[in-house]
């Protein structure tokens, strides 16, 4: 049968969420002929509808509704309702993201091998590795036609990346280019390539930049087997007595329920709100929420231990010209303990405009100190701090007291940083702050994190049903046909920017469900 | 935001001779607050002029760019001067000075150095009111458009067709 699809419909496999990894997986399925339903909380915004303008772009796609916030991580403090920077938009996140796309590194898969069991690190290997990755990998990379991959072109630098790359170089390092970007820099895939715009975070305006909303959404509608049903905020997933999934029940824009019946439910919602939707769609039979028998929904939330450096020169720089993240050190990605920590980082050009960098620098500062930084804004060079923080069991989702505008109680957060975090934190600083004096800056600038833009690991993937909430396939241990979608299956962060590894994934899963599926097992 | 003609008609010399001095920067008359050059000037609707003075300049004291001009100031705060904002507003500009007082000698306008000034800000950072104005500022003052270019801050650019063609890379001074 051909979308749309009627709500009694039982055959369809119903999507929550379209960014990263319900947008892909919805039209992988969609191309193999699997009727599919996906089901977005918010409305559809294309390049013609994106905005260059840093506020105006996060009140048309950021997601505004109530989150709480605990922890001693300063987000709860300075943003307390609003822990994260993601998309409630077709497209998901993938609308405002920066394309950085990189592959793990072996070691990362297996964190509890590598790096040993840490005090008050929950950490786990993955029941997967990079050889079995690698061929998800490749398909992802083409998907996303991303640089420095498949013939791909590397973007040129701008002037924030020769900056950055001078630094680089000056201090020593030696893996550094402008990147794994899932950004054209060249006409191909029919979209445009790079016109180095700068405002990569509010939605490419030249669709340049991979995003599900104008790439697998359109191309799975097109099959004919996807509907795309906007503003449809899920609410709660349904069981029957065997304790299989049934179907959702959604809220319109008016505030009208609706339910969808479905032959598979998996839920991509990032990793705040799948783990949110588990625990709401508690039971009779299932108290603790769905798929929970472990108690590990919403447990071990991860969100990269990031951070950023800007340095201010005694000259001109003008980095919010061109490609906002094209370019990466990755020197510093590797497991080298004698660092004083475990994991890795890689450093990242970054830059805000300059609305966003009042609110982002250093918020809650006032007085000269602060602003004599911005007086210099076009003078700065920015760089960002992504390096893997240690998975904890306290740092959660849980519901909180608080409700959002449909009544249903709303994510609490909850974060501190391990002393990992911290030690890595630090040493990421000094590196950053010495490639700025290396060229000459005048002042630098060790910036906190800002709202977490990589959410991770609160439904997260384990060999044994009794350390996480799914396998290897990302189906939920205790429901065969109840799938988790997101980044929110990530086992541990490792140091890479996620969404190339959420992609992967899914593409990974829609075959896992295919072959199921015609085999009879679901 | 910004009333670019005098209030009620006014003209320059008019609105500086019906005007006495609130501080270092600003001038108010009956109703209306003005630059000391009479350059810009803004209409009260709810609030006391001289509450609205005391309040740009705390704006300015909480964010100093000395090159960015009073109006902006004035332009960032103007939310305060409404029926629903006023009385707030006011309210926490009397504790201000109160405090001020107390502390310097004078009402806060007429504390001469700023480091006097933002001296009484810190004994007050905590405060709601404090917190409220500070917090509105970060959109109010630095989200207007019109003072981007003092930053070096260029705004939108797709309508010129990105920086591709435009310097995206025209970094001079290093390699
Ligand atoms: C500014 C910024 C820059 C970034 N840059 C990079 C980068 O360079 N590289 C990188 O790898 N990653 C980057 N990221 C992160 C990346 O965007 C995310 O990791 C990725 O999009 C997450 O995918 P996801 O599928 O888990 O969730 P999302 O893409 O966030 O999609 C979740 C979707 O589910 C919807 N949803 C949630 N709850 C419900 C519900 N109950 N009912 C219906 N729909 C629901 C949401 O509205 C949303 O559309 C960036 C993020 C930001 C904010
Ligand atoms: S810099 Fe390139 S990728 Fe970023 S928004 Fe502009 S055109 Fe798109």
């Amino acid at each position: 049968m051909a979308a749309p699809f009627d709500k009694t419909d039982d055959s369809v496999v119903v999507i929550i969420g379209t960014g990263a990894g319900g947008g892909t997986l919805a039209n992988e399925l969609a191309q193999k002929g699997i009727s599919v339903v996906a089901l977005e909380a918010g409305g559809r915004y294309l390049p013609q509808d994106f905005l260059n303008d840093e506020w105006d772009s996060f009140g048309q796609l950021a997601w505004t509704d109530m989150r709480t916030t605990s922890g001693d991580w300063r987000v709860a403090k300075d943003f307390s309702n609003l822990p994260s920077w993601i998309v409630k938009a077709v497209g998901g996140t993938t609308t405002h993201w920066a394309g950085a796309s990189l592959r793990f590194q072996d070691h990362e898969w297996k964190a509890l091998t590598n790096y040993g069991a840490l005090e008050g690190a929950n950490l786990l290997d993955w029941p997967i590795d990079g050889a079995e990755m690698a061929s998800w990998y490749d398909k992802a990379e083409k998907k996303m036609n991303v640089t420095g991959t498949n013939d791909n072109p590397r973007l040129p630098g701008n002037n924030n990346y020769k900056v950055f790359s001078a630094g680089a170089k000056n201090v020593g390092y030696q893996e550094f280019h402008t990147g794994n970007m899932a950004i054209n820099s060249r006409d191909d895939q029919d979209r445009m390539m790079c016109q180095q715009t700068g405002f990569c975070f509010q939605g490419c305006k030249w669709g340049a930049k991979w995003s599900t909303a104008y790439t697998e959404i359109p191309e799975g509608e097109a099959t004919g087997n996807l509907e795309v049903r906007e503003k449809a905020h899920v609410a709660r997933i349904v069981h029957d007595d065997s304790g299989k999934v049934t179907g959702v029940e959604y809220l319109d824009e008016n505030g009208d329920m609706h339910m969808q019946a479905a032959r598979i439910v998996c839920v991509a919602g990032n990793s705040m709100e799948s783990p949110r939707l588990l625990l709401n769609s508690a039971s009779t039979m299932f108290p603790d929420g769905l798929a929970n028998s472990s108690g590990q929904v919403g447990r071990n939330y991860m969100r990269h231990l990031t951070g950023s450096v800007y340095g201010i020169f005694d000259k001109p720089v003008r980095m919010y010209r061109g490609t906002t993240m094209a370019g990466i050190i990755q020197d510093e990605a590797k497991h080298d303990p004698s660092r004083g920590f475990v994991g890795g980082y890689e450093l990242e050009t970054l830059s805000l405009g300059l609305p966003f960098m009042a609110a982002f620098l250093d918020p809650g500062a006032w007085g000269r100190e602060f602003t004599t930084a911005l007086d210099h804004y076009e003078n700065m060079a920015g760089m960002w701090i992504v390096g893997e923080d240690m998975p904890q069991e306290t740092n959660r989702i849980t519901l909180s007291d608080a409700e959002d505008q449909w009544g249903l109680k709303v994510a609490n957060v909850h974060y501190s940083d391990h002393t990992n975090d911290v030690a890595m934190r630090n040493h990421a600083y000094d590196r950053g702050m010495a490639i700025y004096d290396s060229v000459g800056a005048t002042r630098t600038l060790p910036t906190p994190p800002y709202p977490s833009t990589h959410n991770l690991g609160t439904n997260r993937m384990s060999e044994n049903a009794a350390d996480g909430v799914v396998n290897k396939w990302g189906q939920t241990h205790d429901i065969a046909n109840l799938f988790v979608s997101d980044g929110s299956q990530f086992t541990t962060g490792a140091a890479e920017n996620p969404t190339l590894t959420i992609v992967a994934l899914a593409i990974r899963q829609a075959d896992h469900i295919a072959r199921e599926m015609s085999a009879g097992n679901l | 935001m910004q009333d670019t003609k005098s209030p009620k008609g006014l003209t320059r010399r008019e609105l500086l001779s019906r005007a006495t001095a609130a501080g270092a920067s600003f001038v108010i008359g009956a109703g209306y607050v003005a630059g000391r050059d009479a350059a810009w000037a803004t209409e009260m609707n709810a609030m006391k002029p001289e509450s609205f003075a005391t309040l740009a300049q705390m704006a300015r004291d909480i964010y100093p760019h000395d090159q960015v001009a009073d109006q902006y100031y004035a332009a960032a705060i103007k939310g305060y001067d409404t029926q629903e904002q006023a009385e707030m507003a006011e309210a926490g500009l009397g504790k201000l000075n109160t405090l001020a007082r107390e502390m310097k000698g004078s009402d806060y306008i007429d504390i001469g150095w700023e480091a006097d000034r933002v001296e009484v800000l810190r004994a007050m950072q905590d405060d709601p009111f404090f917190q409220t104005v500070r917090g509105g500022l970060v959109t109010g003052l630095y989200n207007q458009k019109e003072i981007w270019p003092i930053f070096g801050y260029e705004g939108e650019s797709y309508s010129q067709g990105g920086y591709i063609n435009r310097g995206f890379d025209d970094i001079a001074w290093i390699g």
